[in-house]
């Protein structure tokens, strides 16, 4: 490859891809490289692409994306040993396009997605690993792939949370485990009126189910399930700090999980397909890494652009739209024949417009609420067990909520301290 | 219901398993290391304490970077495998 690209984006995931697609479309000679077989190898995840965004880029794509199911039904359930509280949330207006969110596998999804890049003209390089950037004094000129030195105006680095390239262009400190979660998951195979018949759905319909409580250990994280056409997707994102402080192992905690009983039956006779793990950047804004550089882009997983909210983790949808602000970046950095970085500072300047750094600014301090441990064990024991006096019948006079809140809690959390929670929930949720 | 072990899990996956080891253990920096972080820690249980020494099998890896990140010696040279081997999932 002689050719001097205008970009080279590395990593063909939602972000890569994404930005590829953006780039492609607009004339320029844009290279993908992915070290994966194919886009999506690499990836897995515990999650729903959102469709509004997505149907900007293609209108109507669930009609041709390798989509599983539309989400309709939201569940979330605290869990103790023997007993679980849920709460599950539906609406007709989830049912009309552009749709909430899909569940998705990444495997087929990310390959769709790089497939829109290639059709708008990107080249895309599988089973192809950038090893090291190039340079030119301090700005980076390109990559080292393969053996071989491709030139570009600019490098896109969208290669994931362990991102080595934001690294190496030292945008980048080292990551620290108290910033990342750790995603243990299966496949669980599954006939599809079984899945139906189990998760009350039928047609294209879809189950997102969160879950939090005593089979973390105290672990900040929690559980998911997610329906698939023809699978289930389970696992547990746990604290990974917390996790080696411990000595807990994930897989544990996702057998745990699994054999609660308020789970097992959902699962009853599945046949296990495919083993994954990933990590999370999960810190929001404390880990963010400098977003660009002389020659250089940082966009999805990357740059840490994760929102944390409480249980859900924004990634792939954050991915899709910061790849794309960093696409026009350079198309607006080629109209000045500029690539340095006070010509690229514009990303910023995108992200901040858009929904991204907004979030991410909003939401910061729930990464550091989310790490109180009542959160996973006090909290859930005293709601199931209110839940327990409110639902049994002992012949006896029944007792006011605040009566019973203050007999669960006790010798579990002081009023003071469920106070002080509270007063948390406020400045971080 | 026991627990379904790792190894058991892994053996679902599809590799493409490279000649070349991608990531080495430096595992004289390991000798005094109580802590193991990379024992627990690793989802495919790829590294294992034996008699006095660390060692890794690089075949189940998930390459996830987590052994990478837990470790605080800076033992564990990391790296992917080459373009195109390793984990290969068919889901995700």
């Amino acid at each position: 490859m002689g050719q001097r690209f205008d970009a080279i984006v590395i990593g063909a995931g939602p972000a890569g891809s994404m930005c590829g697609y953006t780039l492609a479309k607009e004339g320029l000679e844009t290279l993908i490289v992915e070290r994966g077989k194919f886009p999506g190898a690499k990836n897995m995840w515990g999650g729903a692409y959102y469709g509004p965004f997505l149907h900007e880029l293609f209108s109507d794509f669930w009609d041709e994306a390798p989509v599983e199911r539309y989400i309709l039904r939201r569940k979330f359930s605290l869990l103790t040993k023997g007993s679980s509280l849920s709460m599950e949330f539906s609406t007709q207006k989830f049912r009309e396009p552009p749709y909430n969110s899909f569940s998705v596998l990444r495997a087929k999804f990310d390959r769709w997605l790089a497939g829109k890049a290639e059709q708008a003209g990107a080249i895309l390089a599988t089973g192809l690993q950038a090893d090291d950037l190039l340079w030119d004094g301090t700005k980076v000129s390109g990559i080292k792939a393969g053996g071989d030195e491709i030139p570009a105006n600019v490098v896109v680095a969208c290669d994931g949370v362990n991102s080595l390239m934001a690294e190496k262009a030292g945008l980048r400190q080292n990551l620290s485990p108290e910033h990342l979660k750790l995603g243990v998951k299966e496949i669980i195979q599954l006939p599809r009126e079984t899945i139906e018949q189990r998760f009350f759905l039928s047609g294209e319909e879809g189950m997102a189910w969160e879950s939090l409580g005593s089979f973390t250990q105290d672990i900040p994280g929690g559980g998911f399930i997610y329906t698939n056409k023809e699978s289930l997707s389970i696992g547990v994102v746990v604290q990974l700090s917390t996790l080696a402080e411990k000595k807990v192992k994930a897989n544990d905690l996702l057998e745990e999980f699994k054999k609660h009983p308020g789970i097992a039956p959902y699962l009853k006779d599945g046949k296990l397909v495919e083993y994954s793990a990933h990590l999370i950047p999960s810190a929001g804004k404390t880990m963010m890494p400098a977003l660009y550089g002389d020659g250089i882009l940082v966009a999805g997983d990357a740059a840490g652009l994760v929102l944390v909210t409480g249980l859900a983790l924004e990634g792939a949808n954050f991915a899709t739209v910061s790849g794309v602000a960093a696409a026009e970046t350079v198309i607006a950095a080629k109209k000045r024949g500029d690539f340095s970085a006070r010509s690229l500072v514009s990303y910023q300047h995108r992200l901040d417009k858009n929904f991204i750094l907004k979030d991410l600014e909003m939401f910061k301090k729930a990464p550091h609420f989310l790490e109180n441990p009542r959160l996973y064990n006090a909290y859930p024991q005293i709601a199931c067990e209110m839940a327990a006096k409110i639902f049994t019948s002992e012949g006896k006079p029944k007792e006011k909520m605040v009566t019973l809140l203050k007999q669960a809690a006790k010798d579990r959390v002081s009023f003071l301290q469920i106070i002080k929670d509270l007063w948390q929930i406020k400045g971080a949720l | 219901m026991s627990n379904i072990k790792v190894e058991e899990k892994l053996a679902v996956n599809k590799y493409d398993i490279d000649k070349e080891v991608h990531i080495r253990i430096r595992d004289e920096w390991c000798q005094d290391c109580e802590a193991q972080p990379c024992v627990t820690i690793c989802p495919a249980d790829c590294f294992k304490w034996t008699e006095d020494h660390i060692t890794f099998s690089f075949e189940g890896c998930l390459e996830c970077g987590s052994c990478r990140i837990v470790c605080d010696r800076e033992s564990i040279d990391w790296a992917l495998p080459r373009g195109g081997f390793g984990i290969c999932y068919q889901y995700g």
